[in-house]
């Protein structure tokens, strides 16, 4: 379960360019659940997803996870919880070049120091799960779109994380590959992870399987 | 422990994947680097090979030289000054030796003729009675000499010449050389026998003639010698002996071996220094080089912290990543240019800086050097190319690292 309580992020903060991008943001996210949090360009999703996701601290309120806050942690410690909890597919793919597809897979395990045999394992399983195992040990500039989003996909699950978090996922697909990417999230949903997506395509919050449609808009939730 | 042994293999594995995806730029820097590493360590292999060699071959070499000067000038050694000097106490020995320089306008080089005391020191009559005295000597081998004369023997007439000179008149043994001695007259002599390449670095001008034709070639008459070398039986009173002479003899000069040393040490550091000089201008624009490479991350090294971050890594893996970079790289110019010189100066006779760092005029010795590695020297030369390096590389990477993780988050061009 993830809290939000009065979150607000400003950016360039005392600034004459001063901007901000979510103002007193109150959200509770249920577990085992997608959630898609909608809303126009500019409305604050992405920054409210970094924030969910750790990957930025907002300027004042305060963040839980599992009932602990997370918010005055280190930057150490939001790491760790970042690389344990959740899983990151980004807009774009987001892979490295000039690295083979399997090596990128496995970065964000690196760190950890896991046996490289049992990383390998884990790392091809996950591409065989997703029918990219063949390109294993292609570069990643030799992939279509499809297939760069699915290696992003094994890559965000390498370290089993039960927060999968998605930004602007289907931005870059065709139908066909959308759809192929929501059944993906069920598959997610159906093991038990929980789903947060922000999503501007109706493919993505118009499905049968997302169970909460947050608003954003101005930086705010609009009920 | 081993999960963190694990996590920095995989650290060194991403950072040699990501030095081997910017080869252009990483190799033009490691080729760069290296000649760096392999210019200063070959001028320092050189001049403390070339001292140390030097200061063997003269540890051996007469304690006391004295010369007589004239309104500042060298001038003929008196024969009868020799007893004078005998008679100080603590002499053992006095010998005298007739030696100069002929400049040969054919080639325009300087040779150094010398007559080897054959059968004893030169008496007050100017005739030979020491053995030979000038021996080349790496203190535990006394019986090794200076040149050898290969069985060949010096008699009137004929000449025994260096390895150099050899080369440079593309002549040797049986043919003939014509000198112009002091009055005009033509002198031709026979060459006997060509001396050893062993003892180049000292032999290479070289020319052995005997004591009569050396008179007659110069002018030199039977009272007179060129110089006198003084064996003193103890070394602590050397200076001592020096002063003496000094004061007996106001016109001698008596130089110590300790001066001839030090004259060496310096002639040497000044050219190794002169090499410095002229390729700190390499060195400075390596670190230009270097601190843009560092500081100036390009927008996709960037973009790859931003997106190693959003997976899950923190500052410090980015910065051991970094320093891995750094380290690797900086190494392997370190090892690349120290081995690359030692061949350099040790095997293929320092080929590259020959013109500058050996040699006077037209005559350059062709020797090889005995490899001696002074370790001070060689941590000063890691310390001075690989630490600023790695350190250069760290800094600016400290900036880039605390990019936060939802850069990759933003960034939306591929």
């Amino acid at each position: 379960m993830i809290e939000l309580v009065n979150v607000k992020k400003v950016f360039n903060a005392g600034n004459p360019s001063e901007f901000s991008a979510l103002n007193s943001v109150n959200l509770l996210i249920e577990e085992n659940q997608v959630t898609v949090l909608k809303g126009p360009s500019g409305s604050g999703k992405t920054t409210l997803l970094s924030i969910v996701g750790c990957m930025s601290r907002p300027s004042a309120g305060r963040v839980k996870l599992q009932g602990r806050e997370i918010t005055s942690l280190p930057e150490r410690f939001l790491t760790d919880i970042r690389r344990k909890t959740f899983g990151f597919i980004f807009q774009q793919p987001n892979l490295i070049k000039g690295i083979s597809v399997l090596d990128n897979v496995m970065l964000p395990a690196y760190p950890l120091g896991e046996k490289r045999v049992h990383l390998k394992n884990k790392a091809m399983k996950g591409l065989a799960a997703l029918n990219i195992a063949n390109k294993a040990a292609s570069k990643v500039e030799w992939l279509s779109g499809g297939e760069a989003q699915r290696a992003s996909i094994v890559r965000a699950l390498i370290n089993d994380p039960y927060i999968i978090i998605a930004d602007e996922p289907t931005a870059h697909l065709d139908t066909k590959l959308s759809y192929r990417f929501m059944e993906i999230i069920e598959t997610f949903k159906a093991e038990g992870k929980t789903v947060i997506i922000t999503s501007h395509d109706p493919l993505v919050y118009d499905s049968s399987m997302v169970d909460r449609v947050v608003n954003l808009r101005d930086g705010q939730i609009e009920v | 422990m081993r999960h963190w042994i694990e996590k920095q293999r995989y650290i060194i594995d991403f950072t040699l994947s990501s030095l081997l995806r910017r080869k252009v730029k990483n190799v033009g820097l490691l080729a760069l680097y290296t000649l760096i590493v392999f210019i200063l360590a070959s001028t320092m292999f050189f001049t403390y090979s070339i001292k140390k060699e030097a200061s063997l071959i003269l540890k051996d070499s007469p304690e006391i030289v004295v010369q007589k000067i004239v309104a500042g000038r060298h001038d003929l050694f008196p024969v009868s000054y020799i007893d004078t000097i005998k008679k100080i106490r603590g002499v053992a020995s006095v010998e005298s030796r007739l030696w100069g320089y002929y400049y040969d306008s054919l080639v325009g080089a300087n040779y150094t003729l010398l007559t080897p005391p054959r059968n004893g020191s030169f008496t007050d009559t100017g005739k030979s009675t020491a053995k030979t005295t000038v021996i080349d000597n790496e203190s535990t081998d006394s019986s090794k000499p200076l040149f050898e004369l290969n069985g060949a023997v010096l008699e009137p007439g004929t000449l025994i010449i260096g390895n150099g000179i050899a080369r440079l008149r593309a002549i040797g043994t049986g043919d003939y050389m014509p000198f112009l001695a002091f009055d005009g007259n033509v002198l031709n002599f026979k060459i006997t026998g060509v001396l050893s390449s062993q003892s180049e670095l000292v032999s290479s001008d070289l020319m052995l003639i005997t004591g009569e034709d050396f008179r007659k070639l110069f002018g030199i008459d039977n009272s007179y010698v060129t110089d006198v070398t003084v064996i003193v039986n103890n070394p602590e009173e050397i200076a001592m002996v020096a002063s003496k002479i000094k004061k007996r003899l106001p016109q001698a000069r008596p130089i110590i071996r300790d001066e001839i040393l030090r004259t060496y040490d310096s002639v040497f550091n000044w050219r190794g220094g002169m090499m410095i000089v002229i390729f700190s201008a390499a060195v400075l624009a390596f670190v230009i080089f270097a601190w843009d490479k560092a500081s100036g991350l390009s927008a996709g090294e960037r973009r790859e912290i931003g997106i190693l971050k959003a997976v899950g890594w923190e500052t410090s893996d980015v910065i051991q990543m970094k320093f891995w970079e750094g380290a690797i790289i900086s190494l392997t110019a370190f090892f690349t240019g120290v081995i690359l010189a030692y061949i350099h100066v040790f095997f293929t006779g320092s080929i590259v800086f020959e013109p500058a760092l050996k040699g006077w005029s037209n005559l350059y010795p062709n020797f090889k050097l005995t490899p001696f590695i002074n370790l001070e020297q060689l941590t000063t030369l890691f310390f001075l190319t690989v630490v600023p390096y790695t350190v250069a590389t760290i800094v600016p990477i400290w900036r880039a690292a605390t990019i936060d993780p939802d850069s990759a988050m933003r960034f939306t061009g591929e």
